[in-house]
């Protein structure tokens, strides 16, 4: 137990600033401003995987280590569709995948933010579209952000979730 | 007949260090795969190749003493549909990517089980397990936290795991169809997203196939850094899952402390390679980007860091209660059972399967840097984080005298496209396990056929077996200590 407290100690906070919003970042709609407001203070966030390589899935998760410290501004990860306020989709969405995804999206309430991350989410990426994949993520549901990379830097990943939420500039 | 005799009478293949073809008839299909079997040796691979207008072969892969044999049975078109003997009898793990190659090439085995794999069309047939207070939980494909998506049925009574049946296929996106008519010299940007997690071990298989059948000698100093993005790649994977098995044995300061540290990580990679993760890295004639002394200086400093608090940390697994409650006995996998299942790789070694590719078919620069292979016989969750934390150190190890010894000399050097025809085999030992990378050289210098093996195969049938008896909360942990590959083994 000593030793873990003399880490914790001697280790302190590492966290970061988190980054601005980035406008060129979307490619749907902006939300009301008063929906905005109260979603800032808590955002759950599920997170699909409709057919990626697992390379954004590695990036995903290094949000919530102790420098980007997702939950430090107020978004967390759920596990249920129905507790979620914003998708993050991954892959170029799969003909496996396309009914669990569209499943997803009918189970999260209103607004139903998504956001796609990814070479793969935003343009199909290396595989495009062909017999067994249907290419990026709006092919098949409405994406409100876009963040593009091969996987993208967490900080451009969590920048997009704040781009999300914040109205129109 | 002993391996030995099959494996003189084979060619040599170029690529792998080590690799043998051997073009078998039907009767001698199985019989070389219970030759193997009875001398130790595991099946690698198994696919299925068919043409329009020409003949369709099934090829099967060992991993056997003396090298990766490849066995080609060519199953005549003509009047009946192609057929093959199957053999999940000799080797489980063959069942599944028999059944594979049927939904891709439309090539039946005489495997009993037809259920289809990565065709999803239709509803699936579980198998069903009755008695009194039996009730199914289906998980997935969706899951709970930021991973792959799969479907599990579990048939419990009350919190008991009376048994696990895994669905996957769910991430199948075509890749081996969309490999087929890519030019071959860039064939290694789509074997690096086989599976993200594992980018380096397949690009560097691929290339390894590649760069055989063109005959082109790598200068020393791309071979030295491929291998330090390898062990970059394995010590990476290896700090995620210390975290997140922490985590899920309840311990979050495990997690909060790896993620810390796989970051610290992360950040000297991007700055020596200008990548967090080594995504075309490795490419055909070496490597994309050259490391200068005192990028390589500063990138050795912090893993020299990085393994001296992960020693700290293992200190403090071991000692906490909690954790060691929750590691030791939790899905274990007995080594017998584990040689019967054919497990390879990380999963294998902690099972006692003492297999690495690194050691016993030794390819530059490994040739020149022995290393230590890591092996458990307990072949729980304790084991195969004890591998972890073993593998860190000596990947460590690896690196402080890969960084500091770097030859002098090109990056890269150009590769000409094989000729028509040409067949190769790459065989790396990624963080998972034996990755491989079995390449055919269509005309103009396209690719024919690319069949990639993530080591996944293996191992997730032996995952259904560590489960019983169990209990479903531990489901999570003793999941994240085999750590499989969904994209890997979906294609």
């Amino acid at each position: 137990m000593l030793k873990t407290l003399r880490k914790i100690a001697s280790i302190g906070l590492v966290s970061e600033t988190p980054p601005v919003p980035d406008e060129l970042l979307r490619v749907g709609r902006a939300l009301d401003d008063r929906i905005a407001a109260v979603l800032g203070r808590a955002l759950c966030i599920r997170h699909v995987d409709a057919g990626s390589c697992n390379g954004c899935e590695l990036e995903i998760q290094a949000l919530g280590n102790p420098y980007y410290n997702l939950e430090g501004c107020n978004i967390r990860f759920v596990a249920s569709p129905r507790h979620a306020d914003l998708l993050l989709v991954t892959g170029p969405v799969v003909k496996n995948m396309e009914a669990a995804l569209q499943r997803v999206y009918a189970a999260t309430p209103a607004p139903k933010l998504v956001v796609a991350v990814g070479e793969c989410g935003c343009t199909g990426g290396a595989l495009g579209e062909c017999p067994a994949a249907l290419g990026r993520v709006s092919n098949v549901i409405p994406v409100d952000v876009a963040v593009p990379g091969c996987p993208p830097h967490p900080v451009r990943i969590l920048q997009g979730i704040l781009t999300a939420l914040s109205p129109a500039a | 007949m002993p391996v030995r005799r099959w494996w003189e009478r084979g060619r040599r293949i170029p690529g792998a260090l080590s690799a043998r073809g051997l073009g078998v008839d039907a009767e001698q299909w199985p019989q070389v795969a219970r030759d193997v079997a009875a001398a130790g040796g595991v099946l690698q691979s198994l696919w299925v190749s068919r043409e329009p207008g020409s003949d369709a072969a099934v090829y099967g892969a060992y991993l056997t003493d003396p090298g990766v044999l490849v066995t080609e049975l060519t199953l005549p078109a003509g009047g009946e549909p192609p057929h093959y003997r199957g053999l999940e009898d000799i080797f489980p793990a063959a069942s599944r990517l028999q059944r594979a190659a049927f939904d891709l090439s439309g090539v039946r085995s005489s495997d009993p089980d037809c259920r289809p794999w990565l065709d999803h069309t239709s509803p699936y047939e579980f198998v069903r397990v009755d008695g009194e207070g039996v009730h199914e939980i289906a998980v997935g494909p969706v899951h709970a936290g930021t991973i792959e998506p799969g479907h599990f049925r579990f048939s419990v009574v009350g919190e008991k795991v009376l048994r696990l049946e895994e669905r996957l296929g769910y991430v199948h996106k075509g890749l081996e169809q969309r490999f087929s008519g890519l030019p071959i010299l860039q064939g290694h940007r789509l074997a690096a997203r086989v599976s993200g997690d594992s980018a380096v071990a397949f690009s560097w298989a691929y290339c390894q196939a590649l760069e055989g059948m063109s005959d082109c000698a790598l200068p020393p100093r791309a071979v030295w850094l491929r291998a330090v993005c390898l062990e970059l790649e394995r010590l990476a994977n290896h700090l995620g899952d210390l975290g997140a098995l922490g985590n899920d044995a309840g311990f979050a300061f495990g997690l909060a402390q790896f993620s810390r540290l796989k970051e610290d990580l992360l950040r000297a990679v991007s700055a020596a390679f200008g990548r967090r993760y080594l995504f075309d890295t490795v490419l055909p004639g070496g490597i994309a980007v050259d490391v200068s002394t005192d990028a390589a200086r500063a990138l050795a400093e912090v893993v020299c860091a990085v393994c001296a608090e992960t020693l700290e940390l293992r200190a403090i697994y071991e000692e906490h209660e909690g954790v060691r409650d929750r590691f030791t006995g939790a899905g274990r996998l007995e080594p017998q059972l584990a040689a019967k299942l054919g497990v390879i790789g990380l999963v294998g070694r902690a099972s006692g399967q003492a297999r690495d590719v690194r050691v016993d078919l030794p390819h530059p620069p490994y040739t020149e840097l022995p290393v230590a292979k890591i092996v458990q016989q307990g072949g729980d969750v304790a084991a195969r984080a004890a591998v972890r934390f073993a593998e860190v150190q000596e990947s460590g190890r690896l690196l402080e005298r890969l960084l500091s010894g770097l030859p002098d000399g090109e990056r890269a050097v150009a590769v000409n496209a094989p000729a028509d025809g040409a067949f190769g085999i790459g065989l790396i030992e990624g963080w998972r396990g034996p990755v491989l990378v079995a390449l055919q050289a269509g005309p103009e210098g396209s690719i024919r056929r690319c069949h990639p093996h993530d080591p996944s195969w293996q191992n997730w049938p032996a995952l259904e077996y560590a489960i019983l008896d169990n209990i479903v909360p531990d489901f999570p942990l003793i999941n994240k200590s085999f750590n499989l590959s969904y994209s890997g083994v979906d294609l």
